[in-house]
């Protein structure tokens, strides 16, 4: 992604992260991220999506931003500080409050043996984010932003709440510590259609009202549209094209991004899909390739394809990895 | 076209009991709903709302805590069978020859100790008195037929990729051409390009072997691409039935516009509502209409009185107030 000249909320440079699988006396290197670039804007509060298929390797990207994997090689920088080399004591203090996980399963994050409300008092507590005596009032108001409040999930446990709530209530449990970021896998995979868009707004309302910057992992494309300012898409490891949403998805360049583009199904019984989509048959096909990882399913693939993987490609205000571009400046 | 596939008045209700209390759970509370031979039939609704429920009795699958309280449903093929009222034994007879099911989640039923070969043998050779290699050469030409790789054949379940693991389970039960298939959810958790691909091999395998298909799925971009005739339940009960295009033209159930509407769309970021409150709990639903709580056109009336599913023209059928009030 192009390097905005001022500070980033979050940077993330060639950052690579390799597992080993041994099967056996035989062990195989399996490149989960490859050198993913992008960035979060410090300037203004922005959304930006993360998207591609399974496998693709995005909850990677979101776990060693969270710190819960370690990265191979590569930067990850919040707010300038470089975060393998923060101390326990940093980690604690400071970097755990600036950045909030809210995850896929919202019934999987909060055991169904405790009260719901408790997670959030217990964020309080741990964290010393305000005095004992205003916690029932700052919890209430952290549930009002998310559209709920005490009185109505107070002794409550998670089983009792629909999806979606449960889902706006660990939102509000990550906003507890007032976060810069969140990193949001999957939110709202698990929640009820009718309810889905009641989370994205509710990411949408949180930037505009709160200056919260959320970094939206998903693979569901038309509410990475709706919600997000910029997007980056990833195949294989790779970030394969960036840029404002608008561009990526309205006019996709690499031909992984047209062919995701017209897979997402229209609620319109007027447009239905044309034509066939090709699709991996193994597993572990495209982590093999020599060359572009797309170019046994690519429409437009060339000799070079097969060959030699493709550097990232300045068009139009946006990275595209693919050469069908090499005519344009490398980044 | 014939009905191959009806079933009138249907309550499955799940009865527990446990320390005295009993609770009841009415997740299919009378529903009439007809399938007509050679259709791509959807049923949408969010979780909890009884989709699955009505897919199991519509299979014949009853089993405790589930109970059929009242209805009849039947199979029309050369002769009629009266479902309910079949053993297992009976079921078990028709079951993947005649009527066929792709599970939910359905990329993890294959066993992970066998290879594709050997799955597609051990589940040809029940029903079918066939030898290994009849087997594997039967399952070889359909999946060819389908456009499938026949890498696939000597591979472990594992070494699949999501996409093509759903695949080959679809592909395992149609082999024996059904007339009938069931799809419970056959693409949820999957992403657009596998969507589409196995949306596509649905489509290509009723049309190709002009069987039914019942498509189960909350995804209304899915069924639009595929389905014929759609029918919308909510908390239970079937709210709007009517063929693909005047569903999504001209949704006529709240329920049903609220769903429509908050769809997002790619090239348009203008703000869209979901639909207020949340879906009841079945074991104490609402009085009267189900959606009352929720729907912004609410009545009196609403609170009191369930409203009937009324016939408005052309098969399009809805359950409001709204609509039959004018009517009458």
């Amino acid at each position: 992604m192009i390097h905005s000249t001022d500070e980033n909320l979050l940077d993330i440079a060639n950052l690579t992260k390799v597992f080993t699988l041994r099967q056996g006396f035989s062990t195989t290197k399996l490149v989960a991220v490859d050198k993913a670039s992008f960035f979060l804007k410090a300037t203004q509060p922005e959304i930006v999506a993360l998207a591609g298929e399974s496998g693709s390797g995005k909850t990677t990207v979101a776990q060693m931003i969270l710190g819960l994997t370690e990265p191979t090689s590569g930067i990850i920088r919040y707010k300038s500080k470089d975060l393998t080399k923060l101390t326990r004591q940093e980690k604690r203090s400071w970097f755990l409050k600036e950045v909030q996980p809210i995850f896929q399963n919202p019934f999987a994050t909060f055991s169904p043996l405790k009260r719901i409300e408790t997670y959030l008092f217990e964020t309080a507590f741990n964290y010393n984010v305000v005095e004992k005596e205003n916690v029932n009032q700052y919890v209430d108001d952290i549930l009002g932003l998310v559209g709920l409040s005490l009185a109505e999930i107070s002794g409550r446990y998670p089983n009792e709440l629909s999806g979606g709530q449960a889902q706006r209530v660990s939102v509000a449990r990550a906003l507890i510590t007032a976060p810069s970021l969140l990193v949001a896998d999957e939110p709202v995979s698990m929640v009820d259609a009718s309810l889905r868009m009641s989370i994205v707004n509710l990411f949408r309302q949180l930037k505009d009202e709160k200056a919260v910057s959320v970094l939206y992992i998903t693979h569901d494309l038309a509410t990475a549209y709706y919600a997000a300012d910029r997007i980056a898409i990833m195949l294989g490891g790779w970030i394969v094209e960036s840029g404002s949403v608008e561009k990526v998805l309205g006019q996709p360049l690499h031909p992984y991004t047209q062919n995701l583009k017209q897979s997402i199904p229209d609620p319109d019984p007027d447009r239905k899909w044309e034509g066939q989509v090709n699709l991996a048959v193994l597993e572990t096909d495209e982590f093999t390739n020599m060359g572009c990882k797309y170019a046994s399913r690519c429409p437009e693939v060339m000799e070079i394809c097969k060959q030699k993987i493709p550097t990232d490609f300045l068009v139009e205000n946006r990275t595209v990895k693919c050469f069908l571009y090499e005519d344009n400046n490398p980044t | 076209m014939s009905i191959i596939a009806e079933a009138k008045h249907l309550k499955a209700y799940y009865i527990t009991q446990s320390y005295g209390i009993e609770r009841t759970v009415k997740a299919v509370d009378d529903i009439s709903i007809e399938i007509k031979e050679k259709e791509v039939l959807g049923i949408a609704g969010e979780s909890g709302c009884g989709k699955s429920t009505l897919l199991k009795v519509l299979l014949g699958t009853i089993d405790p805590p589930l109970k059929i309280v009242d209805g009849t449903m039947q199979y029309e093929f050369e002769e009629s069978y009266n479902v309910l009222s079949m053993s297992k034994d009976e079921i078990k007879q028709i079951r993947w020859t005649q009527v066929s099911y792709i599970p939910q989640g359905s990329m993890h039923v294959l066993n992970p100790v066998r290879k594709i070969r050997d799955i597609f043998h051990d589940f040809i050779a029940t029903h079918q008195n066939l030898n290994k290699s009849e087997t594997t050469k039967l399952s070889q030409d359909y999946l060819q037929k389908l456009g499938l790789s026949g890498q696939v054949m000597n591979a472990y379940p594992h070494q699949l990729s999501g996409g093509m693991r759903q695949r080959v389970t679809i592909a395992l039960a149609t082999i024996l051409s059904p007339k009938l298939v069931f799809a419970d959810e056959p693409t949820t958790a999957l992403d657009v390009l596998v969507q589409r691909g196995v949306v596509q091999l649905l489509k290509e395998i009723q049309q190709r072997e002009g069987s039914t298909l019942v498509l189960v799925s909350h995804d209304m971009g899915v069924h639009a691409n595929l389905a014929d005739r759609i029918a919308i339940l909510y908390a239970g009960k079937l709210v709007e039935e009517a063929e693909t295009q005047s569903i999504f033209k001209n949704p006529l159930h709240p329920y049903t516009q609220y769903l429509i509407e908050s769809l997002p769309r790619l090239d348009d970021k203008t703000e869209r509502s979901s639909i207020p409150g949340r879906p009841p709990a079945l074991d104490n639903p609402p009085e009267g209409c189900r959606f009352h709580p929720r729907c912004p056109h609410a009545m009196d009336v609403c609170t009191k009185e369930v409203p009937p599913l009324v016939d408005i023209g052309e098969g399009h059928k809805t359950a409001c107030f709204l609509v039959s009030e004018e009517k009458t």
